[in-house]
C-alpha cells in the first residue's frame, strides 16, 4: 500500500489582522474593505520559505527515522536560491542522510506542492524509493494596498510518502496543465503581476479546477459523492463555495480556503488545507485534494485505520493555536522589507559567508549538531575536538548528537537595543538542553517581556542573515521560548 | 615550582593621555601624550629603552596591525616591539610583555605602551565586530553586544541569588554613582558630572537590564608604563620603588557554555586569575590586605559580580557591601577612584595600563583630590570578552619592600 505515513504543518506565529491594513491603506485602494474578514499569517522577519519548509518537515518527521528518507522534494515559488538546490539545505536542516538521497525543488508555479507530490508517489510505487518527503512553502511579498497583500498568507506543509504505516492510501490522480497565467513573476522581480480579478475568478479557478476534477472522476468512474471531504483552493471565498456547487459537491464536505485564519499560503495552500483535514479526518475517509496555478492537479487518498495510532504532529491546526498578534502596519512592513528604516551605521557590517567553512561544518550550522563525548558522555555544543568536561578532555572522542529536537530551558537572557536588528531589542541567551548541553543563542517570536528564566524553550530554523551584497542568506537555528498568549 | 615576579620589576615611569572623545588626535597623538609625560617621569632617555610591548584591540579600525604604530609613532631605535592582542586585557598584557621582558633578564628596561582610537568609527559604542570573528562563530554566534552579553549577568546573578531585579538594578546604580564621583575628581576623565542614583536608573536602556548608566565612557586614550629591576630603580635614584606583586591572567576553555557547571553569576576566570595572583603577592586576606582597586567596571553589574570573583565581598553579598558604601572613595576597600571605565573611560588597549597609572599615583601619594590615605596595596583587573567567554588579567602592585 502506497500513501502518505505522515503529515506536518506549520503557520508562522504572527497573524496580521485584516483590518489594520485596511486602516492603513484603504486611503489608497479602498476595495480591500471587501476582502478584509480575520487575518493572515505573517512570517516573522528571519523567516523564508526554507525555514518554513524545514519546519513544516521537522514536525512532518517527528519520531521517524530521518536516516530512512531517500528522498526529498521541496516546493515553493519562493525559495532563497535559484542556484543552489533549496531542498539540499533543507534535508541538511533534518540530518538527512547524504548519501543515498535524491532531492529536488519543485518550483514555477503554485501546483508545484501537488507535483511534487505525485512525483514522491510514482517514486515509491516504482519501488525506487521508500520513504519521500514532501514540503511545500512559501512566504509571498506583496505591495502595500494589493489584494495579494489581503489575500495571502505564510505558511508550510508536508507529506511523508511510503508503504509502511501509512494513514492515508494514495487511491488516483489526474492533472491538467495549460499556460493559464492569473499571475506571473518573472526572474528577478520582487513581486507578482496579476490580471484582472473577474478573469482569474470565472476563467480561472472556477473553470480549471471543475474540469479536472471531472476528468479525475471519469478517468476512474467514481462519483464526488464518493469523497467525504474535498479539498482545493481559492483565495475568493465566495467562489470557493461556488466551485463546490458546480461540482456537485455538498457544501459540507468543502474544506475551507482558510482566508480567515491564515490566507492563501501559495504553493503550500492545497496541501496545508489537506493537512488541516486530515487533522479531522477518521479511518475510511476519503479525500480528494486539488491544486491550482498553470492547470490542475487532482489526487485522492483513503485515510486507513493507521490514523488512530498516529501521534499528531503540531501541524496546522497546532500551529494556528500557537498565534501571536502583530498589528503593527510599519512593522509588518518592516519584516517585509517593503520601507526603508534607519538601521545605523552597525548594521551595515558586511562578512562574506566561507562556503568552505560551511561545507566542512555543515552539520553543525545547518543540522545543530553537537558532540557527545564517547569517554564521558558530556553533551557539548559546539563539538570541538577536545572534550569540554575538565575531567575528562578526551581528544577525538565525540560523536554527533543532534540538538534541533530538543528542548530546553532558558539559564541568562538579555534584549538588546544595541545590536542591529529589523525587531530590537534583539533578545537572546543561553539555555541548557533538557538532556544535557548548553547553547548560547538567539531568542525570536517572542518578545522581551515574556522572557524568563527558566522559561521552556524549543529550537527553530531561521534565516540567520541575509547578505544582499552577494545574494546569500545564512541560516542557523534560534530558541523560541514556549510563551502562551 | 612557579617562583613568580614578586617583586623582581619595578615601574619607573607612567603617562597616561587626557581620555575622551578625542576628534582632535589619532593614535600617535595620544600615544606621544602618554609617553611624553612617562619618560619624564622615569628620568631616563627614549633609547635607554630597550625592548617594548604594544597593547590595542580594535587594530583595525584604529592604527593598524601590528606592532609598528607605536615603534612608528614613538621613533624607537629599532629595538624589538611586539604587538598584543587579548580583548579589553590588552593593557595588561602589554606590560605583562615589558614585565616579563625585565624579569627574564633578557633587557633592563621595557617600555609598555596601551592605546585605542575608537571614535573614528561614525557610531556609538564598540566597533561591530562580527566581520572580525571568524568564518564559523559568524554563521551561529547571536547577534550579539557587549552591553547585552553581560545585561545576561544580571539575569543569572538575579536567579542564583533569588535578588529582585529592581533591588540589584540599586545597587548597580550605585556602582555607577559611585564611579561618577569619582571622575568629577579626576582632569583626566572621560566623563566628569556626576550623576544621581535616579538619574542612572532612569537612564534609556540598552540591554535590559543595563540602561546607558549601567555602561562605561566609549573613548580614546592611552597610558604607558616603564618597567625595569627595583636595583636599577634605586640606582636611577627612584625613593618609594613600587613593584608588580602580581600579574596573573585566566583564559575561559569554554566550560561556561559548552559544560553544565556554569552559573551564570560569577566570571570562572576572575575567580581563578585571583587566586593566583594573591598567590603569587602573600595576600591571604584580600578582603583586609587590598588597599584599593580599579576593576573591569564596563558595565555596572561586572564590577559587582567581580567584587565577589576577588574575594573582596563574600558570595551574593556584593550588592549590600556596594550599598553600604563599602567601596566608596571614602569606605574600606575604594574601587574606581580614578572614576573606572565608567568614568575615565575605555579605550580598550589603554585601560591595563590606566588602571595601573592610577595606583602608581596612589602608592606615590600623587593622585590629587582623589588621594587616598596611605594605600600600600593596589589591585587592577581586566576582563576582555563577554562573561561566557573571556580573557581575565588581574595585576597587583605595591610598595617595595626589599
Amino acid at each position: 500500500m502506497v500513501g502518505i505515513t505522515s503529515y506536518g504543518g506549520y503557520i508562522p506565529r504572527f497573524r496580521l489582522n485584516r483590518m489594520v491594513v485596511v486602516q492603513n491603506m484603504a486611503w489608497f485602494f479602498p476595495v480591500i474593505m471587501a476582502v478584509a474578514q480575520g487575518e493572515k499569517s505573517v512570517a516573522n522577519w528571519d523567516e523564508d520559505a526554507l525555514s518554513m519548509a524545514v519546519a513544516a518537515a521537522n514536525d512532518c518527521s517527528i519520531g521517524k527515522n530521518r536516516k530512512a528518507i531517500d528522498g526529498f522534494y521541496l516546493a515553493s515559488t519562493t525559495m532563497p536560491f535559484a542556484d543552489r538546490h533549496n531542498a539540499e539545505i533543507a534535508a541538511a536542516a533534518l540530518n538527512a542522510n547524504e548519501a543515498g538521497l535524491t532531492c529536488a525543488d519543485f518550483t514555477g508555479t503554485l501546483k508545484a506542492g501537488t507535483t511534487a507530490a505525485i512525483a514522491a508517489i510514482e517514486a515509491v510505487q516504482s519501488g525506487s524509493k521508500k520513504n519521500v518527503l514532501v514540503a511545500a512553502s512559501d512566504q509571498r511579498r506583496t505591495q502595500m494596498a494589493s489584494m495579494y497583500e489581503m489575500f495571502l498568507g505564510d505558511g508550510a506543509a508536508a507529506l511523508l510518502f511510503g508503504n509502511e504505516d501509512v494513514i492515508a492510501e494514495f487511491k488516483g490522480n489526474f492533472s491538467s496543465s495549460y499556460d493559464f497565467a492569473d499571475h506571473y513573476k518573472a526572474s528577478g522581480k520582487d513581486f507578482d503581476y496579476t490580471w484582472e480579478e473577474r478573469w482569474v475568478r470565472d476563467e480561472g479557478y472556477a473553470k480549471i479546477i471543475p474540469e479536472t476534477i471531472n476528468g479525475f472522476l471519469n478517468k476512474y468512474s467514481m462519483k464526488i459523492e464518493d469523497f467525504d471531504k474535498i479539498i482545493f483552493p481559492c483565495y475568493f471565498k465566495r467562489e470557493h463555495k461556488n466551485i463546490a456547487k458546480k461540482i456537485g459537491a455538498d457544501p459540507a464536505k468543502v474544506q475551507d480556503n482558510m482566508h480567515e485564519v491564515c490566507g492563501d499560503t501559495g504553493t503550500a495552500h492545497p496541501l496545508v488545507m489537506f493537512v488541516a483535514a486530515l487533522e479531522e479526518a477518521k479511518p475510511g475517509d476519503k479525500l480528494l485534494l486539488a491544486s491550482f496555478g498553470q492547470g490542475c492537479d487532482v489526487l485522492a487518498f483513503e485515510v486507513t485505520d493507521k490514523i488512530n495510532d498516529f501521534k499528531g504532529p503540531q501541524g496546522i491546526k497546532g500551529s494556528l493555536a500557537n498565534r501571536a498578534e502583530l498589528n503593527n502596519y510599519p512593522q509588518y512592513s518592516k519584516f517585509r522589507d517593503m520601507i526603508p528604516i534607519d538601521m545605523g551605521i552597525r548594521s551595515e557590517s558586511n562578512s562574506n559567508t566561507s562556503l568552505s567553512t560551511l561545507w566542512r561544518n555543515r552539520k553543525m550550522i545547518l543540522g545543530l549538531v553537537g558532540g557527545k563525548c564517547k569517554k564521558c558522555g558530556t553533551i557539548q555544543f559546539p563539538a570541538t575536538p577536545m572534550c569540554v568536561n575538565p575531567d575528562c578532555n578526551a581528544m577525538d572522542e565525540m560523536e554527533d548528537y543532534e540538538f534541533a529536537d530538543k528542548s530546553g530551558k532558558i539559564i541568562m537572557y538579555t534584549g538588546d537595543m544595541l545590536s542591529a536588528t529589523v525587531n530590537p531589542p534583539a533578545v537572546y541567551g543561553a539555555v541548557r538542553f533538557d538532556g544535557g548541553g548548553r547553547i548560547f543563542a538567539d531568542f525570536t517570536d517572542c518578545v522581551l517581556d515574556q522572557v524568563k528564566v527558566g522559561l521552556p524553550v524549543k529550537m527553530s530554523f531561521r534565516r540567520k542573515y541575509k547578505d544582499g551584497l552577494r545574494g546569500i542568506s545564512g541560516y542557523f537555528w534560534k530558541a523560541v521560548p514556549q510563551v502562551t498568549e | 615550582m612557579k617562583r613568580g615576579i614578586r617583586d623582581k620589576v619595578a615601574i619607573i615611569g607612567m603617562g597616561c593621555s587626557k581620555f575622551g572623545e578625542r576628534w582632535d588626535v589619532g593614535a600617535e597623538d595620544l600615544m606621544i601624550e602618554s609617553f611624553k609625560e612617562c619618560i619624564a617621569d622615569a628620568g631616563i632617555a627614549k633609547n635607554d629603552i630597550q625592548a617594548a610591548w604594544l597593547g590595542t584591540c580594535f587594530d583595525e579600525v584604529s592604527v593598524g596591525k601590528s606592532a609598528l604604530p607605536a615603534a612608528m609613532a614613538l621613533r624607537l631605535p629599532r629595538i624589538s616591539v611586539t604587538r598584543v592582542e587579548n580583548f579589553c586585557a590588552s593593557g595588561t598584557e602589554a606590560l605583562r610583555g615589558a614585565v616579563y621582558g625585565v624579569a627574564s633578564g633578557a633587557y633592563e628596561i621595557c617600555l609598555a605602551m596601551g592605546v585605542e582610537k575608537l571614535k573614528d568609527i561614525g557610531y556609538g559604542g564598540l566597533p561591530e565586530f562580527s566581520s572580525n570573528m571568524g568564518s564559523l562563530q559568524m554563521m551561529w554566534f547571536p547577534n550579539a553586544t557587549a552591553p547585552g552579553c553581560f545585561a545576561m549577568l544580571a539575569s543569572g546573578y538575579s536567579e542564583k541569588y533569588g535578588i529582585d531585579m529592581q533591588e540589584l538594578k540599586k545597587a548597580m546604580a550605585h556602582v555607577s554613582t559611585k564611579s561618577h564621583a569619582n571622575g568629577a575628581l579626576n582632569p583626566k576623565a572621560h566623563l566628569r558630572r556626576p550623576v544621581t542614583e535616579e538619574q542612572v536608573l532612569n537612564s534609556p536602556m540598552v540591554a535590559y537590564p543595563l540602561g546607558l548608566f549601567d555602561c562605561c565612557g566609549v573613548s580614546d586614550g592611552s597610558a604607558c608604563a616603564i618597567v625595569t629591576t627595583p636595583e636599577i630603580a634605586k640606582k636611577l635614584g627612584k625613593k618609594d620603588v613600587i613593584t608588580i606583586k602580581a600579574l596573573q591572567l585566566a583564559l575561559s576553555n569554554g566550560e561556561e557554555l559548552q559544560y553544565d557547571n556554569w552559573d551564570g553569576a560569577h566570571f570562572m576566570t576572575t575567580t581563578q586569575a585571583a587566586i593566583e595572583a594573591y598567590k603569587e603577592a602573600g595576600i591571604t586576606n584580600p578582603r583586609e590586605e587590598i588597599n584599593m582597586m580599579e576593576v573591569h567596571d564596563c558595565f555596572s553589574i561586572t564590577e559587582l559580580v567581580t567584587m565577589e570573583d576577588l574575594q573582596i565581598s563574600e558570595r551574593g553579598s556584593a550588592p549590600k557591601d556596594i550599598l553600604d558604601g563599602f567601596y566608596d572613595r571614602d569606605g574600606q576597600v575604594p574601587c574606581q577612584v580614578d572614576g573606572g571605565l565608567k568614568c575615565f573611560g575605555h579605550p580598550i588597549g589603554a585601560s591595563g595600563l590606566r588602571m595601573m597609572y592610577e595606583m602608581y599615583l596612589q602608592l606615590q601619594g600623587k593622585a590629587g583630590e582623589r588621594q587616598l590615605k596611605d594605600p600600600r596595596i593596589g589591585l587592577t583587573h581586566n576582563l576582555g570578552g563577554f562573561p561566557m567567554l573571556n580573557v581575565c588579567s588581574v595585576g597587583i602592585i605595591g610598595k617595595y619592600d626589599g
